[in-house]
């Protein structure tokens, strides 16, 4: 396969001495401004590692002359667009709740913001979809638990439920029936054969029809006579096919037995005004705002 | 193959003075460089009216609107299959004329060519032909060399400057452009491409030459494999030219070849290489050497074609002193049929399908999170994505409805209608909101196949895409 290289006489060209099947590889002469560009390319690169960060030390690397980082850059990007975007986030504080969807610009912005907030602060417990989960409400349904006009959607993000860090919170508490004794057990059985009843559900008749004074005397109170829920205490309807923490008989039991305590933060203290309107839009506009 | 001293790793470029030669397929050269030059610099400046607020270049690639616009066609980007195509078609017509007659992109229409032929125009203008110039490279520099190459450099230049500036007309408004860079309010990436281009162009036409060809170009390592013997290629007839002799007049001279030696055919090549050394891959066909050799041929009183285009497999039928196959029997071959045959298959297949296009274009995602959403009356409801591009020039209205499955009930996202109105030459995006009654067949079942029904309510053409509802699958 490979003879010795041959040399020939100025004027010609020798072979390299790899030879396949007898085609020699012919040993031609790399062209001079090659090897320029090819030292070229050795001083650019020496000069590129002291211009910029290249040279690794113990704790992190030469800075290069230049002062360039990549973190430095991020930042004064983020605060272009903070800059850029501070005067429609102004107008989006400013203007009134009602009024954002009727705006375009205000609209568009606040969707897309919105979105982002959402996807970093609320997707954790609701879901990145909105769809939520077991104790956390889907907000793509059209059933609030508090109301889901844009003015209750930005109240509830502003002040959070339940919660202890902020006073304003909505704030309602539902008796644990069982747990402290308030109803027998037979009295709860009763109550959430109503409950199935009134929701549209299989249920016994005979029980129900028990359960339906049970309901009176210690559920309509906050949940309506009907079992339509009231959003001024955050009681939910009863009657409609959605359910926070299950519709079927055993999560009914736990519920009346030991009650539930849904909690959210307030965000007034982490979220900006207009940050909270852009969430509070965005929410509103995934298909149940009111 | 004696070893004498060791071969240098490294040579300089030895320089190339080509001479100035006159003959057919120079004159042909000449005629196709004023085509091509005519159409790179006319193009961009031919007007077409596509009706108000659309641009009015005939050939305009629209990278901010990301638009495409080829005389009455308009590409969209989605629709890119259609350069697709015509990049295969520029291939595979490459594959057809390479097989057919060689290098002929090389030597007749490479931009590469066509612009170092011009520079090499300037230069013999300039400093006179191929002996001048010799002696010019060979002189100490003084007033008259300086001012010499400072005029070609100059007129280098400018052709470069004319290069790169005809070349940003071709994306965005010309005569916008061209009045935005005399009054200097041209955009920052105009101004480079610009002077990108001019530097490529000078460092390229005016010194680079036959280098960028041996040293850059993939294309001459590539085309060996789409030529045969059958391909028709500038070649050196040996049996006739060997052995070659200057002195027809000493002893022996009735046994020479009809070459004499004159070197005609190495003078006049842009590469610097000779013909008679046979194929080679510095040789990008510009059969500047035949119209060298038939001039010499004919003051000698020699048929010519010593060098000519030939094909390789008439050498042996010549070298008994036959007639070569005639030029189109060598051109028609099973090969260059069926390159033809997919060249043109490709082509009539992109005209079709130009012609098939819709008038709007629908593609419809499903929301799939959540897949579904219970709604409180226990109705299930899901969310299509539709996007609907409206590739007419005017605002158009558009209905939607579902087929497959009764009793759905349709609405546009913040809305209560199932209709939308969507801008002249946009993509717009609409949430569609499809819910299934309580206790519904769809409603209850894990998926249902339906087809959302997008009608325009003007023209009424109507295109339909094909779906999954999905329910609560009990």
């Amino acid at each position: 396969m490979s003879k010795a290289p041959t040399k020939t006489p100025a004027g010609q060209v020798g072979t390299t001495g790899h030879e396949w099947d007898g085609i020699e590889e012919l040993n031609n002469p790399l062209p001079r401004w090659w090897l320029w560009t090819f030292y070229a390319t050795i001083i650019w690169a020496l000069l590129y590692t002291i211009a910029y960060p290249a040279w690794p030390l113990i704790s992190g690397a030469t800075p290069g002359i230049l002062g360039q980082s990549t973190r430095a850059d991020v930042a004064a990007e983020i605060a272009r667009v903070e800059a850029a975007n501070a005067p429609i986030e102004a107008r989006l504080a400013a203007t009134d709740l009602t009024q954002i969807a009727a705006d375009p610009d205000l609209s568009n912005y606040a969707m897309n913001a919105g979105g982002a907030v959402f996807r970093t602060w609320c997707a954790q417990c609701h879901g990145s979809g909105a769809a939520g989960a077991e104790g956390y409400p889907n907000l793509l349904d059209n059933d609030w638990l508090w109301g889901g006009s844009i003015e209750d959607i930005h109240a509830t993000v502003t002040h959070g439920i339940r919660n202890t860090t902020d006073g304003e919170a909505r704030y309602s508490e539902m008796p644990k029936f069982g747990a402290d004794g308030l109803l027998e057990e037979a009295q709860i059985a009763a109550v959430v054969q109503h409950v199935l009843a009134i929701s549209g559900q299989p249920h016994d008749a005979v029980l129900a029809a028990e359960g339906a004074t049970v309901f009176a005397d210690n559920c309509a109170a906050c949940h309506m006579e009907e079992g339509t829920g009231d959003r001024s205490q955050g009681a939910p309807n009863l009657t409609d096919a959605i359910w926070l923490y299950g519709g079927d008989e055993a999560s009914l039991t736990e519920t009346v037995t030991n009650a539930r305590f849904g909690v959210m933060p307030n965000w007034n203290t982490r979220l900006s005004e207009a940050e909270i309107r852009a969430v509070a839009s965005y929410v509103h506009s995934l298909g149940g705002g009111e | 193959m004696s070893t004498t001293e060791p071969t240098a790793l490294y040579a300089a470029r030895e320089p190339v003075f080509p001479r100035r030669v006159k003959g057919r397929f120079r004159s042909l050269k000449w005629v196709l460089m004023a085509m091509m030059l005519g159409i790179y610099y006319v193009t961009p400046w031919i007007r077409w009216d596509r009706g108000p607020g659309m641009p009015d270049q005939a050939v305009l690639v629209d990278l901010a609107n990301r638009r495409f616009f080829f005389f009455m066609i308009e590409i969209w980007p989605h629709e890119f299959y259609f350069v697709a195509g015509l990049l295969i078609m520029a291939g595979l017509g490459l594959f057809l004329f390479t097989s057919a007659l060689g290098r002929v992109w090389c030597g007749y229409a490479c931009p590469q060519t066509v612009w170092t032929d011009l520079y090499i125009l300037v230069e013999r203008w300039v400093e006179g032909d191929r002996n001048a110039r010799l002696r010019l490279w060979n002189q100490k520099w003084d007033l008259r060399k300086a001012r010499l190459r400072a005029v070609k450099w100059t007129l280098w230049l400018l052709i470069g400057v004319a290069t790169g500036g005809a070349w940003v007309f071709y994306f965005t408004d010309a005569p916008t452009l061209l009045r935005d860079l005399v009054t200097l309010q041209a955009h920052p990436a105009a101004w480079m491409t610009i002077v990108i281009l001019t530097l490529t162009t000078f460092a390229f036409g005016g010194f680079a030459r036959e280098q960028i060809c041996i040293y850059a170009c993939p294309w001459p390592r590539i085309q060996a494999a789409m030529m045969d013997e059958d391909t028709i290629t500038v070649a050196y007839r040996e049996w006739r030219g060997e052995p070659r002799g200057k002195h027809r007049k000493a002893e022996g001279a009735a046994a020479l070849g009809d070459c004499i030696d004159c070197m005609a055919c190495v003078n006049v090549c842009p590469m610097g290489i000779d013909i008679r050394d046979g194929q080679q891959l510095a040789c990008i066909t510009c059969a500047l050497c035949i119209d060298a050799c038939d001039e010499v041929m004919g003051k000698i009183g020699k048929p010519r074609g010593l060098i000519d285009y030939l094909a390789l497999k008439d050498e042996a039928a010549e070298r008994a002193g036959a007639h070569p196959k005639k030029i189109w029997k060598h051109i028609f071959r099973v090969r260059t049929l069926v390159y033809f045959v997919l060249w043109g298959g490709i082509g009539v297949a992109l005209v079709v399908a130009l012609f098939l296009r819709s008038p709007f274009d629908v593609s419809v995602t499903p929301v799939r999170n959540p897949i579904f959403v219970t709604l409180s009356d226990g109705s299930i409801r899901n969310t299509y994505e539709v996007r609907v591009r409206n590739k007419q020039h005017e605002p158009r209205s558009f209905a939607f409805s579902v087929a497959g499955v009764p009793d759905l009930a349709v609405t546009v996202e913040g809305g209560t209608e199932a209709a939308q109105d969507i801008a002249a030459d946009t993509l717009g995006e609409t949430r569609l909101y499809v819910v299934a009654p309580a206790g519904s067949a769809a409603a209850a079942a894990e998926r249902s196949q339906i087809a959302i029904w997008i009608e325009d309510t003007t023209s009424r053409d109507r295109v339909s895409v094909d779906t999954i509802f999905n329910g609560k699958g009990q």
